[in-house]
């Protein structure tokens, strides 16, 4: 790291750039307070709470919350068990097809969504199935898998081999290595890839829109509450809301895989 | 599953053991019997087939032919765990999220020991490794040291009838390492179980070893106690890997023996002296010319020119020569004289 | 019981990993892989007019379909604005992705690091909702125009064809920003970690070897990098093609990629017209990708 002086241009521009990414979202903060009840008006007229109220009765968030509250829970476990161990079998082995395996875990994130919200959508057509819970579940799971994949994999190319050798060695068969040593080392993995799936999932619209019947995620209500001029305010505190509900788990990961990097094998 | 106690079964047995990976033969054909309580080292350089060995004996790793025995039992179906047999890691392989307590005690723990018998013996195990008092460390806060005995602690705690040793010294420095094969020993000698050591160094391995295997290209190119192996080497890899080899070959051997062959002579066996010197009855001689001196401290090598072709290296103890003195030989000639009983033999054409 | 089940798995790591495969390609690869092959058979069926049925029969009917001046006009507005969204994050990312790399110390990246992470993992509709509320008519940029008496110069750039609308919050000024502002953080993590792999002595040896910092920059350490840049893009285009969130919450009528497939497949229903559709920005991403492997991005994700 060369810790030269930064030229004034160099410093300057970060700063905007950091500015530009971060201050909008905080203004949104600033909007849940607003008294103007139609338009966006800035400055802003005058500061009240009583939104928050009359957001927190309407069923309608509660309702989609919960759903999103569901449908992220269950892709995420679907994930964790998954990509754990699609990234155990691509690590350890190499199979005919593994090539095959790492691209196809690949897919769901390169792609852009509506082409996997699409194929699904057809794919369910073609089956003739109803758009359900299950469906939501379906697309979500998908790239869930692929975030965990990711950390899984990553995590266990950092581990040294010799553990689960020493383990075996010393009496412990598959299952016990598994939960002694295997396990532990992966929990925080496991952890920040299970969150940043959750964060993926709650956050997720465009699959969404797609594989949902007549449900609505709570991006999805976002979504049409972005049409609908009259509850702007209400939008504004359920923004607000999402938002700190999101930094929460975000800033958790972020600290595990700091601390994860501490305990290595050796 | 453990044999009888019987002294004539081995306690490791290989019988034409053959291990390949596709193209490349690891292992070609090694037949081997280590006894009870033996110190027995398997030295190679890398890639010669030794770690190998090793990984089948832990069940790692599964011969593609022949057999291995532990006692007499054919161990080619058991997994690692249901070998009495423990391996100290070349990595140490400690497990990061556990104490160096809960490290030593977990073939114990797996093993459901009562916990008041497991600290106990816990103890007991980090007393004989000396580092007592250290069981609440993390390995992370330990040094490469003091990782290696509790590596060591690990393995020994679950009383294995043979104990397996991965390079284990690699990773140390000079003193720390002379220091190890020393307390090894000693802990071989007092626990009285059969170590099995793997190193591409051949002064640790004759330091520690009771007898040792030389490995060459996944063959066994010699067994037998270190002096063996030092004085009579059999074959011009031994030679050559175990100390320093002269080999003469050719028209310089059948000039100074009278036959014709290749033969070694350890370098500190041979003379420098005076070109006009008296040759001594069973002596052989030759003169030569020195083209190299390296003071080292402790003693000076020389290398001389042979005059037939070849060259000998001598090594001579700095008993009353100083660095001054040594070095002026340079260039001159001298006459070479060792005695004839320290000659070996590699091969008679 | 479990020791013999331990010791089977233990002899034969085959049928071990074909458990633990099965579940994952099952899913990935019936459900996921399966899904897009239907996509594509759909798309070579055909939504008959008359009777709003899709005729299950193979026909090129779909894929002819795009190529409406309509349907061109889409593809070019959505290729543009993709392209040129892609331009301005790298614009701006390299600065913020220079400082963390090479200027920043410890703790100061870390902070750094966060601030990119945050916007990144918060919720993207949120994201977009915001920039609603700032470049509405009656919001803060339209307020900071007011106060630096520049309300002429907003009304100026608004009344541009193409480009202006009725406000900020409906226009493709807006839609350009709000693409920037997403998709930005996904250009700064690989230009870092690309600068990070260029090591200084490079830049030192090319500094003693007579070079002005200025050409250090623009001969050892810009093609050493621009992997990175092309890594991003990846996202920031690929993410462009296929959004139709943005277009709609601050668009008018024209129509993005995104917006066609969803309308089509949903009133009308005609969904192999929808599955054509999405070939299209799939050929683009497939040429985009096989390109810029080329240009090495592979290596710097």
């Amino acid at each position: 790291m060369s810790n030269r002086r930064p030229s004034r241009i160099l410093s300057l521009s970060t700063l905007m750039v950091v500015l530009f990414l971060n201050l909008p979202v905080w203004i949104i903060g600033l909007y849940a307070f607003t008294t103007d009840e139609a338009a966006f008006s800035f400055p802003l007229p005058g500061f009240t709470t009583r939104w928050f109220g009359v957001a927190f009765n309407r069923t309608d968030f509660w309702d989609a919350f919960g759903l999103s509250v569901r449908v992220a829970s269950i892709a995420t476990v679907l994930a964790l068990i998954l990509g754990t161990l699609a990234a155990a079998a691509v690590f350890r082995s190499k199979f005919f097809g593994r090539e095959a395996v790492s691209f196809l875990m690949v897919l769901p994130i390169a792609l852009p969504g509506i082409v996997t919200g699409i194929a699904l959508r057809s794919a369910i057509g073609l089956m003739e199935l109803p758009f359900s819970f299950w469906t939501i579940i379906v697309g979500h799971a998908t790239f869930c898998v692929v975030v965990v994949y990711n950390n899984v994999i990553a995590r266990f190319r950092r581990t040294s081999w010799s553990l689960v050798e020493a383990s075996m060695d010393l009496g412990a068969n598959g299952f016990q290595t598994f939960r002694y040593v295997i396990l532990p080392q992966l929990s925080t993995a496991l952890l920040a890839g299970g969150m940043l799936a959750f964060a993926l999932s709650f956050d997720e619209v465009i699959v969404t829109t797609f594989t949902a019947g007549q449900q609505s995620t709570l991006p999805i209500w976002i979504f049409s509450q972005l049409t609908r001029p009259r509850d702007r305010p209400v939008t504004n505190v359920v923004a607000l809301f999402v938002i700190l509900l999101t930094a929460v788990p975000i800033l958790l990961a972020n600290r595990l895989t700091e601390a994860g990097e501490q305990d290595l094998g050796k | 599953m453990t044999g009888p106690i019987d002294p004539t079964i081995p306690a490791i047995s290989f019988i034409d053991v053959r291990r390949y990976f596709d193209e490349v033969k690891a292992v070609d054909g090694v037949d081997l019997d280590i006894y009870d309580g033996e110190f027995f080292t398997l030295l190679g350089p890398s890639g010669s087939g030794k770690t190998t060995c090793l990984r089948m004996i832990a069940g790692f790793d599964r011969p593609t032919s022949g057999q291995i025995r532990l006692h007499g039992i054919d161990v080619s179906e058991l997994p690692p765990y249901d070998r009495d047999v423990n391996t100290v890691f070349q990595d140490y392989a400690l497990f990061p999220h556990m104490t160096v307590a809960e490290n030593i005690a977990y073939g114990l723990m797996i093993r459901k020991t009562p916990r008041p018998e497991r600290n106990q013996r816990v103890d007991e195990m980090l007393e004989l490794v000396r580092l007592p008092g250290l069981g609440d460390r993390k390995p992370s806060q330990l040094s490469g040291g003091q990782r290696q005995r509790v590596a060591l602690a690990r393995a020994l705690i679950n009383r294995p009838r043979v104990l397996l040793l991965d390079e284990p010294l690699g990773a140390l420095d000079l003193k720390l390492r002379e220091q190890m094969q020393i307390e090894l020993k000693n802990i071989q000698v007092q626990v009285g179980i059969t170590f099995v050591y793997v190193t591409h160094d051949q002064e640790e391995a004759l330091t520690m070893s009771d007898r040792l295997a030389v490995f060459n290209h996944g063959r066994i190119e010699q067994v037998g106690t270190p002096s063996e192996i030092y004085e009579a080497p059999g074959t011009s890899f031994v030679a050559g890997f175990v100390g320093v080899s002269n080999l003469v070959s050719g028209a310089s051997a059948l000039e100074i023996t009278g036959k014709s062959g290749t033969f070694s002579i350890r370098p500190e066996k041979i003379q420098i002296s005076d070109i006009h010197s008296a040759i001594p009855q069973g002596y052989y001689s030759t003169i030569g010319k020195v083209s190299e001196v390296v003071y080292l401290g402790m003693y000076t090598r020389y290398l001389v020119e042979l005059e037939k072709g070849g060259e000998l290296t001598v090594v001579q103890q700095n008993l009353n020569a100083t660095s001054m003195d040594v070095l002026t030989k340079r260039g001159t000639m001298v006459r070479l004289l060792w005695d004839q009983t320290h000659v070996h033999v590699i091969r008679e054409d | 019981m479990i020791r013999r089940l331990s010791n089977f798995l233990y002899l034969r790591p085959t049928v071990f990993l074909v458990l633990m495969l099965a579940l994952p390609v099952f899913w990935l690869g019936v459900v996921y892989f399966g899904s897009l092959v239907s996509l594509l058979i759909n798309s070579f069926f055909y939504l008959d007019d008359f009777s709003g049925i899709i005729v299950r029969q193979f026909s090129l009917r779909s894929y002819s379909g795009l190529f409406t001046a309509a349907n061109l006009d889409i593809f070019q507005r959505t290729a543009s604005m993709a392209a040129l969204v892609t331009l301005m994050c790298a614009l701006l990312a390299f600065p913020l992705a220079y400082y963390m790399a090479r200027v920043a110390g410890k703790r100061l990246k870390a902070l750094l690091y966060l601030s990119v992470m945050l916007p990144l993992w918060s919720s993207y509709l949120v994201r977009v909702y915001s920039w609603k509320l700032i470049l509405a008519k009656e919001g803060i940029i339209s307020w900071l125009f007011k106060t630096l008496g520049m309300t002429w110069l907003l009304e100026g750039v608004l009344n541009i064809p193409v480009i202006g609308g009725p406000s900020l919050s409906i226009s493709s000024i807006g839609i350009f920003v709000v693409f920037v502002y997403v998709w930005l953080p996904y250009m700064v993590l690989p230009i870092q970690a690309a600068l990070e792999r260029v090591p200084i002595s490079l830049m030192e040896a090319s500094g003693d070897l007579g070079a002005k910092p200025s050409q250090t920059f623009r001969k050892v350490t810009l093609p050493l990098v621009f992997p990175g840049v092309v890594a991003g893009s990846i996202f920031t285009f690929s993410l462009t093609l296929g959004d139709f969130i943005v277009p709609t919450v601050l668009g008018n009528s024209s129509f993005f990629i995104g917006q066609a497939v969803l309308s089509h497949q949903g009133t009308s229903g005609n969904i192999p017209l929808a599955a054509a559709m999405t070939t299209v920005p799939m050929l683009i991403m497939g040429i985009y990708l096989t390109v810029a492997r080329k240009l090495g991005a592979f290596e710097a994700l």
